[in-house]
């Protein structure tokens, strides 16, 4: 008979190597559902194993919480697919609760027995888990609209934020150096939860792309750390390969914004806004009705078209592959420039227009997209700016300056909808509009893609 | 017995950041998205000890805060596996015909 403890770590194991297998078959589209069933097989087979544990004395509450839990996944894995950043923010906050509970549980069930590590990886588990959940919730908040998007700076805020954060370190210190200080705790995770809060005030929407990576990296962390409080390699595993995606992600998105992690976490961007608002001058800017950019529409042989928020926002993304459709039966070719950063969250704009059933082969990449641009007809930009912005590539005192940019101002024709010509997030001029193949289409995403679509099938033929 | 708990612990941790890096540097950022989705519901994993935790029920504290954990950690294995397939499934080449 094989004792029950290593039936329970077989499992485990299995679990291991479902969950790497999963994240591996994720690569492509062609076996990506296959990784989700591998990831689904792993956490049943991890969960039913530790349900077998003989320490287990009670299962009621076991089952009421799993059921419940499952009652609120169920609607949460159902939203709209515009509001999947905002789901995802949730999910981080729901995970470091959970990390955070369960430490505070196992401290005040070993205390005064931790031994230094132990409750150095237990701090660790519970600073990063705290700031997570809360962070997470603005994080939330702001996406949802329920909070104020636009960053809030007030002067100081560094130093009160990296204030607290010391304060909540030196409480960890003296926790590790005696443990039985238990009044130090909750001290300790309510300034983790607090700054949370206060890391969050000044980001603002442009930035939620990073910031999103980050928060799920420090969900994987802390998840690791509890491995390592509850001597847990299963734990460790799906941690650390969590914390690893968070990081990658987070790396990929500074990069696409030229910007360092402590930049996007220290420097808001809407302090730039003062600086850049005052070289406003009066410029040329030729604007098209949709008739027109129809008929230029029609009389193009490539076109891309580049995605943003504002698209998101307008909800217009099944009027873009009405466009896609009408321009495709034309023989055109028509492809989608995506940049990293564009939308709120990586691979926002993807998502959106795959669940538009625009194929995702005709959805690329800034580096694949540059290189196409020259020979593109007309570029096509719907709800995104700064992305899109040459001054990052010209000029040296442009805030945006040495950001990795779409190139679609060497497309022979350039089309911008837009409602007006208000700067984008952050507070940046766009000397594109000015540009003398540029064309201005005034209006909501959605109304003016719809007019281009009626005139492509009503006034086609002459 | 501490300290090589705590080895073999890292050398866990260092490996699976490594295998974590190579895996997910090769996913294309076309599903960015649902790589996020689905790495939140694998970290759910935590549930495991939220489970012992109020299982074991050692304290009213544990029993409380363990079982609230599950609640969380459930609801995003649920949520987090439902809409990364939803995701997915919504992701189609040109090149295989529609029914």
């Amino acid at each position: 008979m094989i004792p029950q403890s290593h039936l329970i770590e077989a499992t485990y194991i299995i679990a291991v190597v479902l969950f790497i297998l999963s994240l591996k078959w994720l690569s492509s589209p062609a076996t990506a559902r296959r990784g989700v069933w591998a990831g689904e097989a792993g956490m049943l087979l991890a969960i039913v194993g530790t349900l077998l544990y003989q320490g287990i004395v009670d299962y009621k509450w076991i089952a009421i919480a799993l059921v419940l839990g499952a009652i609120i996944g169920v609607p949460l894995g159902n939203v709209q697919m515009t509001a999947v950043p905002q789901r995802t923010a949730l999910s981080h906050a729901f995970g470091a609760l959970c990390v955070t509970l369960v430490g505070t549980a196992e401290f005040y069930l070993r205390t005064p027995n931790v031994p230094p590590f132990v409750m150095s990886v237990l701090s660790l588990e519970v600073i990063l888990g705290g700031l997570t959940f809360t962070g997470s919730l603005m994080a939330a908040g702001k996406l949802q609209e329920i909070l104020p998007q636009r960053p809030i700076t007030y002067k100081g805020q560094n130093f009160v934020n990296l204030g607290m954060l010391g304060v909540a370190v030196v409480l960890a210190v003296m926790l590790v150096r005696d443990p039985s200080n238990t009044h130090l705790y909750p001290i300790m995770v309510g300034i983790s939860l607090i700054f949370g809060i206060m890391m969050i005030v000044p980001i603002g929407g442009a930035d939620m792309p990073t910031v999103i990576s980050l928060l799920n990296s420090y969900a994987g962390l802390s998840a690791a750390a509890m491995g390592f409080v509850l001597n847990s390699k299963l734990l460790i595993v799906a941690g650390s390969l969590d914390g690893a995606s968070g990081f990658i992600l987070s790396v990929n998105m500074s990069k696409a914004m030229n910007r360092s992690f402590t930049n996007v976490l220290f420097g808001a961007f809407g302090q730039v806004q003062t600086a850049a608002a005052g070289a406003v001058e009066q410029r040329n800017v030729r604007s098209a009705t949709p008739e027109e950019a129809a008929a230029i529409l029609s009389a193009a042989n490539k076109v891309v078209i580049v995605p943003g928020y504002g698209m998101a926002v307008a909800q217009a993304q099944h009027k873009v592959r009405e466009l896609y459709d009408s321009l495709t039966k034309r023989g055109i070719d028509v492809r989608f420039g995506i940049h990293p950063v564009a939308g709120r969250m990586p691979g926002h704009m993807n998502v959106l227009l795959a669940e538009a059933d625009i194929p995702y082969d005709k959805l690329l990449d800034m580096d694949e997209i540059n290189g196409e641009l020259p020979q593109t007809d007309v570029a096509l930009i719907i709800g995104a700016n700064d992305v899109t912005n040459p001054a990052a590539r010209t000029d040296a005192s442009s805030p945006i300056y040495g950001m990795p940019i779409l190139d679609v101002d060497k497309a022979r024709t350039v089309m911008v909808i837009k409602r007006s010509m208000s700067p984008g997030f952050a507070g940046i001029d766009n000397p594109l509009y000015y540009l003398d193949n540029n064309l201005m289409l005034f209006g909501d995403a959605k109304q003016f893609v719809n007019s281009i679509v009626r005139e492509l099938s009503g006034g086609g033929g002459h | 017995m501490v300290t090589n708990d705590l080895i073999n612990s890292l050398y866990v941790f260092i490996l699976a950041a490594f295998i974590g890096f190579e895996v997910i540097r090769k996913v294309s950022p076309l599903l960015h998205t649902p790589l996020m989705s689905l790495t939140n519901a694998l970290d759910a994993i935590a549930v495991v000890g939220a489970i012992i935790l109020a299982g074991e029920r050692k304290s009213t504290l544990a029993l409380v805060l363990g079982t609230i954990a599950i609640v969380a950690a459930t609801s995003n294995i649920v949520g987090g596996f439902i809409i990364t397939d939803r995701m997915l499934k919504m992701f189609k080449s040109s090149r295989t015909p529609k029914s």
